[in-house]
């Protein structure tokens, strides 16, 4: 049984100018001591999935799943419960994400003294030995430090470090290395890579890059307009992707033109986000569309370890 | 040690000030149009009177030497006589002064334990009815003039419930019957020094009313202007990693989002304090509180100009020191203060 298994959620937060589906029909198995890629372009429903696992979702959504659970338990009733216990996050701005006015040391020792039961001098050992695993070096000039004090690269250590903290063994990492110059981030990448196979964590790592996903993850799920369309290996995805939406993003890499041709783009943008979609959602955008395509649901794909929802068979490459 | 900088910064800015004010007053007591020395010479004084009076006031010699020294005065804390009633001003001031104080201080404190927290809370239940009722309450606690509030509470407190006393700073058993040695002026320290525990709760009793009726608008205000910026803050990405984080929601609020927000409710102290120094005259006089506002208005009244220069000279002071400790706790608060 996967640690994370989700079976059609669909996430839909009602405004005064109708619903607005960030979520629509999302499936996730996250088996323990992966690095999960989820990989979508701005909209499609990562960072809003990646909440309503914290139980962080916008108040009034509405949360629907045939399956919402983690490690046996039941995330719509008690996600209150394992966030910050067993399921922690890794927010997209370090900056943005660590507290402006309190020093490091405070930061820390709120988050341990709300989940472990130490004296204050344990824990002011334990934050110390728990920002070294995160390489910094100096962690007693960094417990000093206010945030403005710390380099993008630290802050994001600091950040690992606090989910340390709370003794999660689920990190929900929300492009972690977006606000990282590219060596920082690669550095954090390793770190994450490092503390996943010391410390047996598992990790869903939310990002729109590529190289990240072919850098630090295990497997990936493609998002597009809120629905997981394709999930798999990471190489072999990466070599024989099936659906046409991750043909297409791949193709779209810088890498992928040859030297001085024009790079690759994916024409048209995703469907609005309140309109409700007929068939397959990617139809209007996809080279190889059928007519079937825009009327009926894709059916799903299976080749090797990896499967898509497409109406071209499998076999097409 | 940016902060030491801060802050000695900030107190050699402060000194500026303190100048500028003396320098306004001496100029300001030249240009009113009122002769100083027909009025130190008492009612109907003979042309003789009013020169005497000018030799002793010095009034002939010339603008920069009087300058000099009246500054030279106010530094040492000699501020003359009252033109009205021939008593040294100093000995005045150390009766009124800590009675206006105690009040200000008291009633600044109430302002911010009442204020901030109810902001708090109305930010945190944004649109449920601890936000409705509290938010209406600041509004009351706004317009509602000071008068009415003070009449309201002696009413309510001291005439219906009879738990309060009506005005006054301490029982008549007390300030007439065994009156408390006086050594700093505030009662409550006195009544301390002197072991005196009953006097502490019988000067608190009077120390409410007043106190309430003077932290009303700045509470409001306080509360308007924590929970604007509470709501601003609770949106912040780092209060969702708080969360995320499986810190407490009490925590979130006063530990983690509050300190970021504190700045304008402090600002407003500070002014609301300046004001509660000299503003509060109809609150004291409601209250038969012997304090700055009703010794100043009264001196306005009558041109007692050395007594106005005096009063103006520590309240500018007090001021400079109130505005001087909110910017240090401010920068306390938010360690990015000092840096810029």
């Amino acid at each position: 049984m996967p640690l994370l298994e989700v079976r059609n959620l669909s996430v839909t937060i009602p405004t005064p100018e109708g619903d607005v589906h960030a979520v629509r029909a999302i499936n996730l198995e996250i088996e323990k001591g992966e690095i999960h890629g989820v990989i979508g372009e701005s909209g499609c429903g990562k960072t809003m999935t990646g909440m309503t696992l914290l139980g962080l979702a916008p108040k009034g959504a509405r949360i629907v799943a045939d399956s919402l659970h983690f490690d046996g338990e039941d995330l719509s009733k008690n996600a209150e419960r394992l966030r910050g216990r067993r399921i922690g996050l890794i927010s997209q701005d370090p900056a943005a994400a660590l507290n402006p006015v309190l020093s490091i040391a405070r930061q820390m020792d709120d988050v341990l003294r709300a989940h472990r039961n130490m004296s204050r001098q344990a824990r002011r050992a334990e934050a110390s030995s728990l920002l070294a695993a995160t390489g910094l070096p100096d962690p007693q000039r960094v417990l000093k430090s206010y945030p403005h004090q710390l380099s993008g690269g630290m802050q994001q250590r600091v950040v690992i470090a606090q989910a340390l903290a709370t003794g999660a063994d689920f990190l929900i990492a929300d492009e972690p290395t977006t606000a990282l110059d590219v060596s920082v981030g690669a550095q954090v990448l390793a770190l994450l890579r490092k503390l996943v196979s010391d410390r047996g964590l598992t990790v869903l790592m939310i990002t729109h890059d590529m190289d990240v996903i072919a850098e630090a993850c295990d497997r990936v799920t493609v998002l597009y307009a809120g629905l997981s369309v394709e999930v798999g290996p990471v190489g072999e995805i990466l070599q024989q992707p099936g659906h046409p939406y991750t043909q297409a993003l791949l193709a779209a890499l810088p890498d992928a033109a040859p030297h001085g041709a024009r790079l690759a783009a994916i024409e048209g943008s995703i469907p609005p986000p309140r309109s409700g979609i007929e068939g397959c959602a990617f139809a209007p955008r996809c080279p190889k569309a059928m007519p079937v395509c825009a009327r009926q649901v894709p059916p799903k794909r299976l080749a090797e370890a990896h499967r898509w929802l497409c109406h071209l068979p499998a076999s097409a490459p | 040690m940016e902060l030491v900088r801060y802050i000695l910064r900030r107190t050699i800015l402060s000194t500026f000030v303190v100048v500028g004010v003396t320098f306004l007053v001496f100029i300001v007591a030249q240009v009113v149009p009122s002769d100083p020395a027909a009025l130190y010479a008492g009612p109907r004084p003979t042309a003789e009177q009013i020169e005497k009076a000018r030799q002793e006031l010095n009034l002939d010699a010339p603008l920069a030497e009087r300058f000099v020294t009246f500054a030279k005065a106010m530094a040492a804390g000699d501020f003359g006589v009252s033109y009205k009633s021939r008593r040294l001003i100093a000995d005045d001031l150390r009766a009124y002064l800590p009675a206006t104080l105690e009040l200000a201080i008291f009633s600044t404190g109430l302002a911010l334990l009442i204020g901030i927290p109810l902001g708090v809370l109305a930010a945190a239940r944004q649109g449920n009815w601890p936000d409705r009722l509290s938010s209406l309450g600041s509004i009351a606690a706004v317009a509602m003039p000071t008068f009415f509030l003070a009449m309201i509470l002696q009413l309510i407190f001291a005439q219906w419930l009879g738990i309060l006393p009506l005005s006054g700073r301490l029982s008549r058993e007390i300030s007439i019957a065994a009156p408390l040695p006086m050594i700093t002026g505030f009662n409550l320290i006195d009544a301390v020094l002197a072991g005196r525990i009953e006097v502490v709760g019988d000067a608190l009793k009077h120390l409410i009313l007043p106190a309430l009726t003077l932290a009303s608008y700045p509470a409001g205000v306080a509360m308007r202007l924590t929970r604007s910026a509470m709501i601003e803050i609770l949106e912040r990405r780092h209060v969702t990693a708080a969360r995320a984080l499986g810190l407490s929601e009490p925590r979130i609020l006063f530990g983690h989002a509050l300190p970021n927000a504190m700045g304008p409710a402090l600002t407003v102290i500070g002014l609301s304090f300046a004001y509660a120094l000299t503003g509060a005259v109809l609150v004291e006089i409601i209250f038969a509180w012997p304090g700055l506002g009703r010794y100043v208005s009264e001196a306005i009244l009558a041109k007692d100009f050395p007594v106005i220069a005096a009063v103006t000279m520590v309240v500018t002071i007090c001021y400079v020191v109130m505005n001087l400790l909110i910017d240090v706790a401010q920068a306390l608060v938010d360690p990015r203060v000092a840096l810029s």
